[in-house]
């Protein structure tokens, strides 16, 4: 099966012996695990086997595979012609030299990945992606998107607002429209009114677990770890959406007993920390490692890893197949991505969310040379700390050189949370 | 430490081998209370039985016991610089650290005073007798080494360069140092605080006063032995 996708297998062998070895670091050692993360401990060992294996049994079927790289990709669109969304691989250094040839140094993590991994044929999902849907949301992607194109078989860039007036909205919904029609040629199938009602209740199923996943870390102590939890959010990309949300609500079902009984991951009381700023793909646990290493719990993150990208459901009333992508696009234009602009509203879900889950502080994440969210770290941070809410911002990338001086910098921002 | 008073201390480089250095020192505390700071702290405790606090919070506590007034601190170390803000009841607030690399560091300025063949403390006494300077572009050690060079091959004078250098870096710690809200009273802290043209310029470049503790090298130190005796 790999040969025929066109995966280097030695790099690739290399690839999961890496991602074995940090995931049973990083995940394994945790104390406690609620019992129902076994089953995304078993994704995650097969996320480069049998969730491949499924995909491709589901292509020889007809099923078309879409791949991409943001929230602002409507999967409800993509599973009423009945084809399958799937993350792809970002969230690591892979084959830096190689992406480095092709893209400035200063280009950040997240695009360098993207490149690295596809240019050294390691990642299975992008190698069996009918379609890979670029977006333009910030330059990096945008310009990163022209280069990119001749690295995979079909790549479809869908443009993106850059404010939040009416006329953006048309915009988005034109984009969404052009999308839709594309999706119907690749697929040979026509989006029925049916299929699409159907498709909206089943990521809005999978996004109401996410909201439960998200209220029962409000408990105290808390019931599972935030790097669990970062785990949750990221199988959210790979998994087949029906059975993701039946195993994330038994893992809920499961936390709700924990709360009962009082049962809790860390000590009652330890300090509880909110991250917010950039996404956190596969495999980059490098900050929340940090964090729960010195004891702290996270306990939520606004994050397109988290909740910016399953927040707000989508309305399933309506008639017509326009009337429900009418809907999409009010759902999918509510999302707070800093790539807006003003993007206040942000600020007000960082505060919310550091409110209901009873953080304690807030920690933004900027990826080094992601100028949205980094531009935007400044003026949140000013108005949390205003808030009485303490803030510590880290700028990092996926290398491990400056992992000590972070563990500085969070060890000193728990000791202040502490007093 | 007795009460307030400091009985003893001690300054050695950690070298490649930090451990042993620890053994040696450690050799002469039998059954000391030890508080473990800097970035060997966890190795430290991995070895022995202490508490650990990060170097943050043990300035902040040092500081305020050598300067009760003190809510704010610069601190030039080796390896990190950093500015921190403490409450007026004495709580850790906020703080910034340089990135990740060594610009604007204690290490920055002995790379460049060894690239100038300078003794530490005839860099900054250099520096404070130029009447002008060579103005440095980068802030990167590396880049900022082989800059130092070429200004040398041009026949640039040394003392010019190093008022320079010492330009440089006090930019980059003011800048810093803005970053958080700084309120007096102003201790200077760290092994960058010994050298008298970067408070001169620092001291400008705020127009504030900086307090010059006695041995502003261990203020972190001091911190750890006052944090043990509360805990």
């Amino acid at each position: 099966m790999w040969e025929k996708l066109g995966l280097d297998l030695d790099a690739h062998d290399a690839l999961l012996e890496m991602l074995g070895q940090l995931y049973g670091q990083t995940f394994m050692s945790q104390r406690n695990r609620p019992k129902g993360m076994e089953y995304f401990d078993f994704v995650m060992s097969e996320v480069h086997g049998l969730r491949i294996k499924e995909i491709v049994d589901a292509k020889e079927e007809g099923r078309k595979v879409f791949g991409s790289f943001c929230v602002f990709v409507p999967e409800e669109i993509v599973l009423a012609v009945d084809g399958i969304l799937v993350g792809l691989c970002a969230g690591a250094e892979f084959a830096l030299d190689e992406a480095e040839n092709l893209l400035p140094r200063n280009t950040c993590s997240l695009i360098k990945g993207a490149f690295g991994f596809t240019l050294s044929n390691v990642c299975p999902y992008i190698k069996a992606a009918d379609m890979v849907i670029g977006e333009n949301t910030c330059d990096g992607k945008k310009k990163s998107y022209e280069i990119f194109r001749d690295l995979v078989s079909d790549l479809y860039v869908m443009d993106m607002p850059q404010m939040k007036n009416e006329v953006d909205r048309d915009f988005l919904r034109h984009e969404y429209r052009r999308f839709a029609a594309r999706v119907e040629e690749l697929s040979g199938r026509k989006i029925e009114v049916d299929a699409l009602r159907k498709a909206i209740g089943t990521v809005n199923a999978k996004r109401g677990a996410m909201h439960r996943l998200a209220g029962l870390r409000a408990a105290d102590p808390a019931p599972i770890s935030g790097l669990d939890a970062l785990l949750a959010n990221q199988v959210y990309f790979y998994d087949d959406p029906v059975r993701f949300t039946e195993s994330s609500n038994q893992l809920c079902n499961e936390i709700e007993e924990r709360i009962g009984k009082g049962e809790g991951v860390f000590d009652k009381g330890a300090p509880r920390i909110l991250i917010s700023g950039c996404p956190m793909a596969v495999p980059n646990w490098k900050l929340p490692t940090i964090i729960e290493g010195a004891n702290a719990v996270i306990v939520g993150e606004e994050s397109c890893v988290g909740e910016r990208g399953t927040r707000h459901l989508t309305d399933d009333t309506g008639e017509t197949v326009e009337q429900l992508i009418d809907n999409i696009v009010d759902r999918y234009f509510k999302i707070d991505c800093a790539v807006f602009t003003p993007n206040t509203v942000r600020l007000e879900h960082i505060v919310e969310m550091a409110k209901s889950y009873k953080a304690d502080g807030v920690i933004h994440y900027g990826l080094q040379f992601c100028a949205p969210y980094q531009i935007e770290a400044g003026p949140v941070e000013k108005a949390l700390e205003a808030d009485n809410i303490p803030t510590l911002r880290i700028d990092t990338d996926y290398s491990m050189e400056d992992v000590e001086q972070i563990r500085t910098r969070v060890e000193a921002f728990i000791e202040r949370l502490k007093g | 430490m007795e009460g307030d008073r400091t009985v003893s201390s001690h300054i050695t480089d950690t070298t490649f081998a930090p451990l042993t250095v620890c053994s040696e020192l450690m050799r002469d505390l039998p059954g000391a209370r030890i508080v473990a700071t800097g970035y060997g702290r966890h190795l430290f405790a991995r070895h022995w039985k202490c508490e650990v606090v990060t170097e943050i919070k043990a300035v902040a506590m040092g500081a305020r016991a050598l300067l009760p007034s003190c809510r704010t601190i610069i601190d030039v170390g080796g390896q990190d610089t950093k500015a921190i803000t403490i409450t007026a009841e004495g709580k850790l607030h906020k703080f910034a650290m340089n990135d990740k690399c060594a610009a604007g560091t204690g290490r920055f300025l002995e790379v460049m005073a060894d690239a100038l063949s300078f003794s530490r403390e005839e860099f900054a006494r250099k520096a404070l007798s130029a009447v002008r300077a060579e103005k440095l572009s980068s802030m990167c050690t590396v880049f900022a080494e082989s800059e130092v060079i070429s200004l040398v091959a041009r026949g640039s004078a040394r003392q010019e360069i190093a008022l320079g250098i010492h330009q440089a870096i006090s930019s980059r710690i003011l800048s810093l140092v803005k970053g958080v809200q700084i309120e007096d009273d102003i201790l200077f802290a760290g092994g960058g605080a010994l050298n008298a043209c970067l408070r001169h310029l620092i001291e400008a470049g705020l127009d504030r006063k900086l307090h010059l503790p006695d041995q502003p090298q261990i203020a972190a130190a001091l911190g750890c032995a006052l944090h043990g005796d509360l805990h």
